[in-house]
């Protein structure tokens, strides 16, 4: 064990701390769920490509930096640091990027990943229906072949940042005899086709993070068809495998929010009643180191050459929960000034981000496969426990 | 940066852990509790011969001068087991003391006494005012004893004993009554001050060590007996209230693990920089075990509640860890006190690093 970095780790960490203080825009963007909002976050994802900072993992060819997951890390505490806006295209350079590489021909590669790296795309994920949440086997939404096309109907739901999105990728049927997870496949449709409606749905703060898709007979490609139909249930699962695994939230969300916890709590500490908010502080700061050492322990043994496993379900859990703490917690540091987002007050701005942090943080256990489903799988695959 | 145990380190651990395992047995454990002593000598004995009382001790002083690190694995595992020998009080809590004191203050004493401890031939304990009993005192040949900021060596001749009954019926608890002496003081002062603070440093970690190999064997009985018991015509594993309240215990233990694993290294690297460490450690540890404790009584049902099933060998543990070495809220306070520090490294960029490197007179 030896929990020192190295010259160049340092050097590295340096190099991304100037960039981002010479780059990182000096007021806080509006939110990616407006029309600005969205394209002045689409223009930071261009400063980062440009800088070769959009996805440090990737290799070169594809604008990356070919850098290990303790690097990533490193790149991640940083921009935390920064506070360098959220990554409004998160779910193509961290979902569908790395599913290219592994599953694309080099034809899909060539087109799509430069693309979703310099911004110009942005992409939305489409896996939930109405009837398909947290049972997505029961997918229903059809993508019959036409020639060398797919024909799509039906309806895809919840789907995040849809509504300003380029593209979408997903699974849909392609076998209309099959059920379950066979027959289905992984396709690719751009939000401009003929046939495509997109329905905003306003979420708990008001804006339209996500959105519902309607196809009526939309015409794609099977080039968009991202490895064999039929075989879309096992390429999905190696996503959603990486989402919950490693990168879909990095420790240094947590820990940053957590130094900021600290300093609410240092602001309003003779203010304070709550018996409970100390110990909440306290258990706040450790879970986010805890989340972090864990993450860390994982890259080591991944860099080694081990595999992630069942116990990435844990991170999930873990994260969620804590991200919900930490914000509850804000709140009752805030006491009655949440209500009113601090208006008037000096450290306004502040408040309104713990206020929509907090209304985000419910959403946590839900999104990325329910932390019941979660804790399903850790009793079945890491403990061990009879499915029936 | 790599967080990860080396071969040696993860040999050492299993060959301890397959020892444990076949020589260890809930049965026999059951057979310690009919006896005054509570102490097998041929199990100490075999763990001394593994090498254990020996792995602190400096290689000049006949041990095999490991590191705390190397050995945070065996901690984990005497737990597993619920082993009732103080192993891990001698080996990796009084010897580490002794080989600092020897470090600081060398005597013809304090080497033959390290000699002895490496071998396992002479049991010491010490006694650190955190604590007010001292696990199985009536074994033991000699006892290190903080008296404010001195370190006293007294041998078991000079120290009445008064014993009591300890809700766990592995442990001998006894209160020490003894009187301390010029020629009995081996360190005092900054010193002694600084080395029961690294005492008390090792003896919480050592206990949330064992605390999370107490929370994995207790899961994986639970696991077991939900896996054979049936009720409803199946097994009772299969339902999800059984199935999430064990989910639970393993997201606990998979968070504890990293935090008592770093705690580790730091008391090995930078021991007067560890407080938060293993103060962090020996919360989420206990946490993590107490919660294991509740959920797995729940899953064996009434068979949870007796006497008779062998769970309680480790609840029992549990609880009682839990309390030494300070209890959640010492160790909390310790955290509390760091977070409030204007100057504390607080941050993503600061999980590693310059909390090890900074210079000594740097808030941490
Ligand atoms: C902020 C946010 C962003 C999202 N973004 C996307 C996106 O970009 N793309 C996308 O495709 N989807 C997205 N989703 C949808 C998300 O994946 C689903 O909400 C999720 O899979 C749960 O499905 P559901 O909402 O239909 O709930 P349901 O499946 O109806 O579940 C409702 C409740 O029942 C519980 N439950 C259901 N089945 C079981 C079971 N077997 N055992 C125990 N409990 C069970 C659930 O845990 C939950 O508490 C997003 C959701 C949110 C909140």
């Amino acid at each position: 064990m030896d929990l020192i970095y190295t010259s160049q780790q340092n050097s590295f960490r340096m190099e991304v701390r100037d960039w981002l203080r010479s780059h990182v825009p000096q007021n806080k963007l509006p939110s990616f769920d407006t029309d600005d909002g969205f394209e002045a976050h689409r223009a930071w994802e261009r400063t980062l490509s440009e800088g070769n900072w959009g996805m440090v993992t990737w290799p070169k060819e594809y604008g990356g930096r070919g850098c290990d997951l303790i690097e990533w890390l490193i790149f991640e505490e940083e921009y935390y640091r920064a506070g360098a806006p959220l990554r409004v295209n998160q779910n193509g350079i961290f979902l569908l990027g790395p599913t290219l590489m592994e599953y694309g021909t080099d034809a899909q590669k060539a087109r799509f990943i430069t693309e979703m790296a310099k911004g110009n795309e942005m992409w939305a994920q489409g896996w939930s229906e109405p009837g398909a949440g947290s049972d997505m086997a029961a997918i229903r939404c059809r993508a019959d072949r036409d020639g060398n096309e797919f024909v799509i109907n039906g309806q895809k739901i919840w789907s995040t940042r849809a509504v300003y999105a380029d593209w979408v990728f997903g699974l849909f049927r392609s076998d209309p005899e099959s059920s379950r997870h066979h027959g289905l496949s992984f396709i690719l449709v751009p939000l401009n086709s003929p046939g495509v409606t997109v329905r905003p749905i306003p979420q708990l703060n008001g804006l339209p993070g996500f959105a519902e898709i309607f196809f009526d007979d939309v015409r794609v490609s099977d080039f968009n068809l991202i490895g064999e139909e039929g075989q879309g249930w096992s390429i999905a699962m190696s996503t959603a495998g990486f989402e919950r695994g490693l990168m879909l939230r990095s420790p240094a969300r947590f820990q940053q929010a957590s130094r900021r916890l600290v300093e609410l709590y240092r602001a309003r500490q003779n203010d304070i009643l709550d018996l409970s908010i100390e110990n909440a502080v306290v258990q706040c700061y450790m879970d986010a180191e805890a989340y972090a050492l864990s993450t860390y322990q994982t890259a080591s043994r991944l860099t080694k050459g081990g595999k992630i496993g069942a116990e990435s379900s844990c991170n999930k859990i873990f994260w969620s929960e804590l991200d919900i703490r930490i914000h509850e917690t804000a709140m009752s540091l805030l006491g009655p000034y949440a209500e009113t987002e601090g208006v008037g007050m000096k450290y306004h701005e502040e408040i309104a981000a713990w206020v929509d942090g907090f209304l985000f943080s419910q959403s946590g256990p839900i999104y990325a496969g329910t932390n019941e489903i979660q804790r399903n799988i850790i009793a079945e695959r890491l403990l061990g426990l009879p499915r029936k | 940066m790599d967080f990860t145990f080396s071969e040696e380190q993860q040999f050492f651990e299993s060959t301890l852990a397959d020892f444990l395992k076949d020589n260890v047995t809930a049965e026999q454990i059951r057979q310690r509790w009919e006896s005054a002593e509570g102490f097998d000598k041929t199990t100490w004995q075999s763990l001394a011969e593994l090498g254990i009382t020996a792995a602190l001790v400096q290689e000049a002083n006949g041990g095999l001068g490991l590191s705390f690190e190397d050995c945070i694995l065996l901690m984990q595992a005497c737990g597993r087991s619920a082993l009732p020998e103080p192993i891990i009080e001698h080996s990796f809590i009084a010897a580490a003391l002794l080989e600092d004191v020897h470090a600081i203050a060398p005597s013809q004493t304090t080497k033959d006494l390290l000699a002895g401890v490496a071998a396992g031939e002479k049991v010491l304990m010490t006694s650190h005012v955190i604590n007010p009993h001292t696990n199985m005192a009536q074994s033991a040949d000699a006892f290190l004893i903080q008296f404010g900021d001195d370190i006293h060596l007294v041998d078991k001749s000079e120290v009445q004993l008064k014993t009591m009954k300890s809700l766990d019926p592995s442990r001998r608890m006894s209160s020490l009554d003894w009187q301390p002496s010029a020629k009995s003081c081996l360190l005092n002062g900054v010193k002694g001050s600084e080395l029961w603070q690294r005492t008390l440093n090792r003896g919480a970690l050592a206990t949330a060590a064992q605390l999370l190999g107490l929370a994995e064997a207790m899961v994986s009985q639970a696991v077991k007996y939900a896996s054979d018991r049936e009720q409803f015509g199946k097994p009772i594993g299969t339902n999800q209230a059984v199935k999430h309240l064990l989910a639970d215990c393993a997201v606990q233990i998979e968070f504890a693990k990293p935090v008592i694993h770093r705690a580790a290294y730091t008391v090995s690297v930078a021991p007067n920089r560890a407080d938060w460490a293993v103060s962090h450690a020996k919360v989420c540890a206990s946490e993590a075990a107490k919660l294991a404790a509740r959920h797995c009584t729940q899953v064996f049902g009434a068979m949870g509640y007796t006497w008779e099933c062998d769970l309680h060998i480790w609840a029992k543990r549990a609880w009682v860890l839990d309390k030494e070495w300070g209890d959640n809220g010492f160790h909390k306070n310790r955290i509390h006190e760091w977070l409030l520090q204007p100057k504390a490294l607080l941050g993503p960029e600061f999980t590693f690093g310059r909390r090890y490197l900074g210079d000594a007179n740097e808030v941490v």
